[in-house]
């Protein structure tokens, strides 16, 4: 994959990772077959944003079938009454059921964080979470954080601060920054944020900006409230 | 993940209940170990029996001043306690060294008391591994045995380190676990719930078939007392120890009046230093007293073939700790 991204000659690394218009192209190609092999991080932001435009519908599967058990899961402030396995993983139920693909998974065993959610504001590995385990509770993913074509304040530092290369580990990152920065119990300053961010891997070694991005991020939610 | 009956419990006597005396069933906490487990196949419950809708999150103050925690309460709840980061700063700083932010959101107190090794031969499935397929030997002890093995406690049958941290702090503080299973309730004292490998190294803690910790009671503080924990380890941070220290000391004056000493990372159960705790009692805050109690505690340590620095690593963890505590 990247190295069709870096044989087309499509021109994509020629914008400006930060200019708007840059964003505004991907926007309009939505989920194209472009956006869709060679997106980097950014885009998927940005996707994100987009379908936050279109919710997603609230699910109701019905009766359960014999093996499955219902639950209901307000996810994103969306209702839906869905029927799973004893078995099923949150992570994979948001994912392949609701199409909420913007949970990474990357070990599936607790190691690397890509699966950051919050259930009812707390942040936890969702690969490690049975969907039966959290009937009734409210879960809140990347696709989430935005309201419309607002990037929520950490999306959005993220963005200025080119905080990610691969993208894969951002969503994770994106969750685990949400939650520090709403919670007073951990410190503001760099050492207290690496830390409490440190059951978030970035192969691609993002940390730097990831850094200042959350650290910006603090400002702006601080501005905002 | 293999597929299995899940059931959740609304009651403790429903929990235990539904478990019964049945070796294939499994509590389910937090999951961190547990899902984490089933996923790679090596733990296998038929029956999944979720006890999070339990009555046991919360933390209270007995009469006589000892500290009942519930089995549910997370790991980032107790951290944070008020009382424990007072009374208890060793087991609020332990868990805080623990894992991650995320795990330790989920991450129970008794899940924790009831995590398994992190021996890379135990979770792969393959090697030859006493715990996972008792008599098939132990991989770990002519292999690579640098980080999760122990140097006290082994046996020639397993030599994996106990993972935890809490359990080190609870281990100096003293403690008490209590139980509900289908002949009723009981305590164990915190020291003899995790067993030595010695022969049967799939033994690894004091309950019987179906029985659910319901509360683990840390004894009363110290008055005066001041305490730390200590977890040195490959990197700074979201490791596991190679090797820590849990201390709890009072002073008068510049002499030692009460001192409590546990170990990770070198031990294959939470390891209470007795004998170290002697040689501190009464003396005068000095390098030498804490380096001799540091060598008191590993003595009779057994090296293998990449782990002989746990130690002096041990012992430089108990002089650290106790230098800084009496700073
Ligand atoms: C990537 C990673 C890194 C980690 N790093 C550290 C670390 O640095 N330090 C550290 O100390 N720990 C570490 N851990 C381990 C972590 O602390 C444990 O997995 C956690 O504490 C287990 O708690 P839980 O509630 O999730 O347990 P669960 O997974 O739900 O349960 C664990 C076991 O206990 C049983 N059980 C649960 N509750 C009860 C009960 N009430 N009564 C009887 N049996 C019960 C379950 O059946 C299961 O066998 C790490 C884990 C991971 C995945
Ligand atoms: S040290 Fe213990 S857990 Fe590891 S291979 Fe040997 S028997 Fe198994
Ligand atoms: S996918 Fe959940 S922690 Fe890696
Ligand atoms: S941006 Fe590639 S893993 Fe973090």
């Amino acid at each position: 994959m990247s190295d069709h991204h870096k044989g087309d000659g499509s021109g994509v690394e020629t914008f400006d990772a930060r200019s708007p218009s840059r964003r505004r192209f991907l926007k309009t190609m939505g989920a194209s077959s472009l956006a869709a092999a060679t997106a980097p991080a950014w885009a998927q932001i940005a996707q994100a944003g987009q379908q936050q435009t279109e919710p997603v519908e609230p699910r109701d599967d019905g009766a359960p079938a014999e093996g499955e058990q219902q639950i209901r899961l307000t996810v994103n402030g969306v209702e839906h009454t869905l029927n799973v396995t004893p078995n099923a993983v949150l992570l994979d139920v948001l994912r392949d059921r609701l199409m909420l693909t913007g949970t990474k998974k990357g070990c599936d065993q607790g190691q690397c964080g890509a699966c950051t959610l919050l259930v009812n504001d707390t942040a936890i590995n969702s690969c490690l979470s049975l969907a039966v385990s959290h009937d009734g509770d409210r879960v809140t993913t990347i696709e989430g954080l935005s309201s419309g074509d607002e990037l929520h304040p950490v999306q959005a530092a993220f963005w200025e601060h080119d905080a990610y290369q691969c993208g894969y580990c951002t969503s994770g990152q994106i969750m685990s920054a949400v939650a520090i920065l709403n919670d007073d119990n951990i410190g503001s300053d760099d050492a207290s944020v690496r830390e409490a961010m440190s059951g978030n891997i970035c192969r691609c070694g993002a940390y730097k900006n990831i850094l200042a991005a959350v650290q910006d991020a603090r400002g702006r939610m601080r501005g905002a409230s | 993940m293999r597929e299995f009956n899940y059931a959740r419990a609304d009651s403790t006597r429903q929990a235990v209940s539904t478990h019964g005396r049945n070796d294939q069933a499994a509590y389910l906490a937090g999951g961190t170990t547990l899902l984490d487990l089933v996923k790679i196949d090596i733990m296998r419950p038929e029956q999944v029996v979720d006890i999070n809708r339990l009555d046991l999150g919360g933390i209270e103050t007995l009469d006589d001043g000892r500290v009942r925690i519930g089995a549910l309460v997370t790991n980032t709840a107790l951290a944070r306690d008020e009382r424990i980061q007072r009374d208890y700063a060793v087991l609020s700083e332990a868990l805080l060294s623990g894992a991650t932010t995320q795990l330790r959101n989920k991450a129970t107190t008794a899940g924790n008391v009831m995590q398994r090794v992190r021996c890379p031969y135990f979770r792969d499935g393959v090697s030859s591994c006493n715990k996972r397929e008792p008599g098939s030997g132990c991989a770990a002890i002519e292999g690579h045995n640098r980080s999760v093995h122990a140097v006290l406690g082994t046996s020639e049958h397993c030599i994996a380190t106990h993972p935890s941290d809490m359990c080190v702090a609870m281990a100096a503080i003293g403690a008490t676990i209590t139980v509900e299973g289908p002949d009723g309730r009981r305590e164990i004292d915190f020291l003899d719930f995790h067993l030595l490998p010695n022969d049967t190294p799939e033994r690894e803690h004091n309950l019987k078939p179906g029985e659910l910790i319901t509360h683990v009671t840390l004894a009363a503080p110290l008055e005066n007392s001041r305490s730390g924990y200590l977890k040195l380890r490959d990197r700074a941070s979201y490791q596991f120890a190679l090797a820590s220290s849990a201390v709890i000391v009072t002073l008068d004056g510049d002499t030692i009046v009460e001192a409590r000493v546990a170990l990770g990372g070198v031990g294959t159960k939470p390891w209470r230093a007795f004998d170290a705790e002697k040689a501190l009692k009464g003396q005068q805050i000095s390098e030498a007293t804490f380096k001799r109690a540091a060598e008191i505690a590993l003595q009779g340590a057994t090296p293998y073939a990449h782990n002989a620095f746990k130690i002096p690593l041990g012992q430089q963890a108990i002089v650290r700790n106790l230098t800084t505590l009496t700073a």
